[in-house]
């Protein structure tokens, strides 16, 4: 019993790691006011790149280099169509998805079905990993977990604490306001979706190269657009997204775990979006105006309007 | 010194809309043929194949024909979402919604009411089922404002699931040789198709009428008016006592009842048997949204841009066949096309000139 508890937990670390590298970032992108629904095809595009330069490098490091530039090329899309044309950001971003999950099949083909044998290692931090239960929980992870949970802290730094992350919070609540204090805010925004695909790209390297080490067209199962849930989810908080995205890695945990139950797999499938939705009620019943959604998001800013 | 500068343009003629469109088409399928170079195909040769394979030959076209019925249900009732800028991402869903209700009417009906008045039945149960799938995230985006995007996908995975639940289990059918599937649908649940094709016209015409009330509902009614008015200036539409609740569950209720119908020709003109998700719907709710898109939301032009985009997924099969190349491929030119539209409405909406001043 006591195995099947830390290994469940374990597992929903790992679970969670995609999820929460995808929240942060899509934070600091919408945080800006840009909306990004790109984020599902960016993490295939990352996935696909991760997988490919692995394989044939050796060097999961590398891989992992090249979702991250992946990321942040397919968003650069995204960028140039929502700010500088300032296109319908909806729209723009479903057409990313469509195209990214389009370029991972086709590059992800010749692909299909080759197990990787080039293993990321786990970290075991020394002397934390030797606590009984928790040291095997979170102290003996995949880099990708280190480095999610990093990330996440340091997001949430960046944003509250930095002069960048000041800027970028105010560029989405009052552009106008903002742009008067001399910031370019089409700088700003371009930087905050470039760093959202980066983080897209390494969510996706992690579906590849170290959740499933292989690439399955379609292995990233709505993933993305669970991240843009989590994302409200979190309040636009990295803090917060990180135990949001940590419980969805539960439910897709629990699946695999009441599969011998007897319990109908594809009715276990439904439950990671039925408790998107249903997180997504909880949330409403708060005052809406504490929710701290950004207050320009996806509303295009054009420079000297009035 | 050389400026790029821009300016509003106010007076949109119909003729720089279709030339704007055209030359967004011809821009994204000029980056398309660079993706072909990139993996080894020649990229006239490719699209070549496309059109010629979609509306070159009799059959292609009987095929592209087959493939625009769906995206023209589904594209015309987009339209009027995305007027009131409802983002109804969900018609996939919607669809499947739709198959699986009348289904349930074809199986379990089909065996006592004559054609006339099973297949009617069949529409009507499919519209239902799509509708009742689309007013879900109505009600969550207006009384507990969830955002629809999100709720209409997370839709589509459950609805997905919960088909190849009844598939598998309590619908499985006994002629299927132990493959997921409903049995074959009796005689009389069968649409008709036009001879030597898989043309099922009873819900091509269906989609002709669709397109044409759709289009009286948004250009003409009092509810047409106030559906663009909650999408273009919501503020406004509180004022004049529009109420959002009602618009926005009549708007769904229609756009996702569309989705239902197109649902219904699938499994009763194509497939008759319900089956797989992937196999009852090839992604039509998503290209329906770059059908819409497109069609500039007119549901008239939906019709066309239907016509179109079932085009390139029928081309799209032929070059899957003759070059070798994955199914995803299809994806990559749809998604292309909708961001080389969305930009070229900048262009539309502005004047961009290139300025040369003396520093």
């Amino acid at each position: 019993m006591e195995d099947i508890i830390i290994s469940t937990l374990q597992r929903t670390m790992v679970a969670g790691t995609p999820l929460l590298l995808a929240t942060t970032g899509e934070i600091i992108c919408e945080r800006s006011g840009i909306l990004n629904l790109g984020v599902e095809g960016m993490m295939a595009v990352g996935a696909v790149m991760a997988f490919i330069v692995t394989i044939t490098t050796g060097q999961p490091w590398l891989g992992v280099l090249a979702a991250l530039i992946t990321g942040i090329v397919i968003s650069m899309i995204h960028a140039f169509a929502s700010i500088t044309l300032q296109a319908n950001q909806v729209v723009s971003g479903l057409a990313l998805t469509m195209l990214g999950l389009g370029l991972s099949g086709m590059l992800g083909k010749p692909y299909v079905g080759k197990p990787l044998t080039i293993k990321m290692d786990n970290i075991a931090i020394p002397f934390l990993s030797d606590i009984p239960w928790l040291g095997k929980i979170f102290f003996n992870q995949s880099p990708f977990f280190y480095l999610a949970i990093i990330l996440a802290f340091a997001s949430w730094f960046f944003l509250e604490r930095t002069r960048l992350g000041i800027q970028i919070r105010s560029t989405g609540e009052n552009p106008k306001a903002t742009e008067t204090q001399g910031v370019n805010i089409f700088l700003i925004r371009y930087v905050s979706v470039l760093i959202g695909g980066a983080f897209s790209g390494l969510a996706g390297a992690h579906l590849s190269i170290s959740y499933s080490k292989s690439w399955i067209e379609g292995m990233t199962a709505g993933r993305g657009w669970i991240a843009i849930a989590l994302t409200i989810f979190a309040l636009w908080n990295p803090g917060r997204a990180i135990w949001a995205s940590f419980l969805f890695g539960g439910i897709f945990v629990v699946q695999y775990l009441m599969q011998p139950m007897g319990i109908s797999p594809n009715f276990l499938a439904m439950l990671p979006y039925f408790a998107t939705l249903l997180i997504l009620l909880i949330i409403s019943f708060r005052d809406p105006r504490r929710l701290n959604a950004p207050a320009m998001l996806a509303e295009p800013y054009k420079r000297g309007e009035r | 010194m050389m400026h790029i500068r821009t300016s509003d343009r106010y007076n949109i003629t119909a003729l720089r809309s279709l030339v704007t469109n055209i030359l967004s088409l011809a821009s994204g399928i000029l980056v398309i043929s660079l993706v072909f170079l990139c993996v080894g195909v020649n990229p006239v040769f490719a699209i070549t194949e496309i059109f010629s394979g979609s509306f070159g030959s009799f059959y292609g076209f009987k095929e592209t024909l087959t493939k625009a019925i769906p995206l023209i249900l589904i594209g015309s009732g987009l339209t009027l979402a995305f007027r009131a800028k409802f983002w109804n991402i969900g018609a996939e869903g919607q669809l499947l919604m739709g198959a699986t209700f009348s289904t349930w009417v074809a199986l379990a009906w089909g065996a006592y009411l004559p054609s006339y008045l099973l297949v009617p039945l069949m529409f009507f149960a499919g519209f239902i089922g799509g509708a009742v799938w689309g007013i879900i995230p109505a009600v969550l985006k207006i009384k507990y404002s969830i955002n629809e995007v999100v709720s209409t996908l997370m839709l589509n995975y459950i609805c997905a699931e919960f088909l190849t639940m009844l598939i598998v289990g309590p619908w499985k059918g006994s002629d299927r040789f132990g493959f997921p599937g409903t049995d074959n649908f009796p005689a009389a649940a069968v649409l008709g198709v036009i001879p030597g094709s898989r043309i099922h016209y009873a819900t091509l015409i269906l989609a002709m009428i669709c397109a044409v009330i759709l289009s009286v509902i948004i250009y003409k009614t009092r509810f047409g008016y106030e559906a663009r008015v909650v999408g273009e200036n919501p503020e406004a539409g509180k004022y004049a006592g529009i109420n959002f609740l009602k618009t926005s569950l009549i708007l769904m209720a229609i756009s996702g009842g569309l989705a239902g119908l197109a649902g219904v020709g699938e499994v009763a003109g194509i497939h008759h048997y319900l089956g797989y998700p992937a196999s009852v719907s090839s992604g039509y709710g998503f290209t329906a949204i770059i059908v819409a898109w497109l069609a500039k939301l007119n549901p008239l032009y939906a019709v066309f841009s239907g016509i179109f985009f079932a085009g390139i997924l029928v081309g799209g099969d032929a070059i899957q066949i003759s070059l070798g190349l994955p199914a995803a491929t299809v994806e990559i030119v749809n998604g292309t096309l909708l961001i080389f539209l969305i930009m070229g409405d900048f262009f539309l909406k502005h004047k961009v000139r290139l300025v040369f001043s003396k520093t």
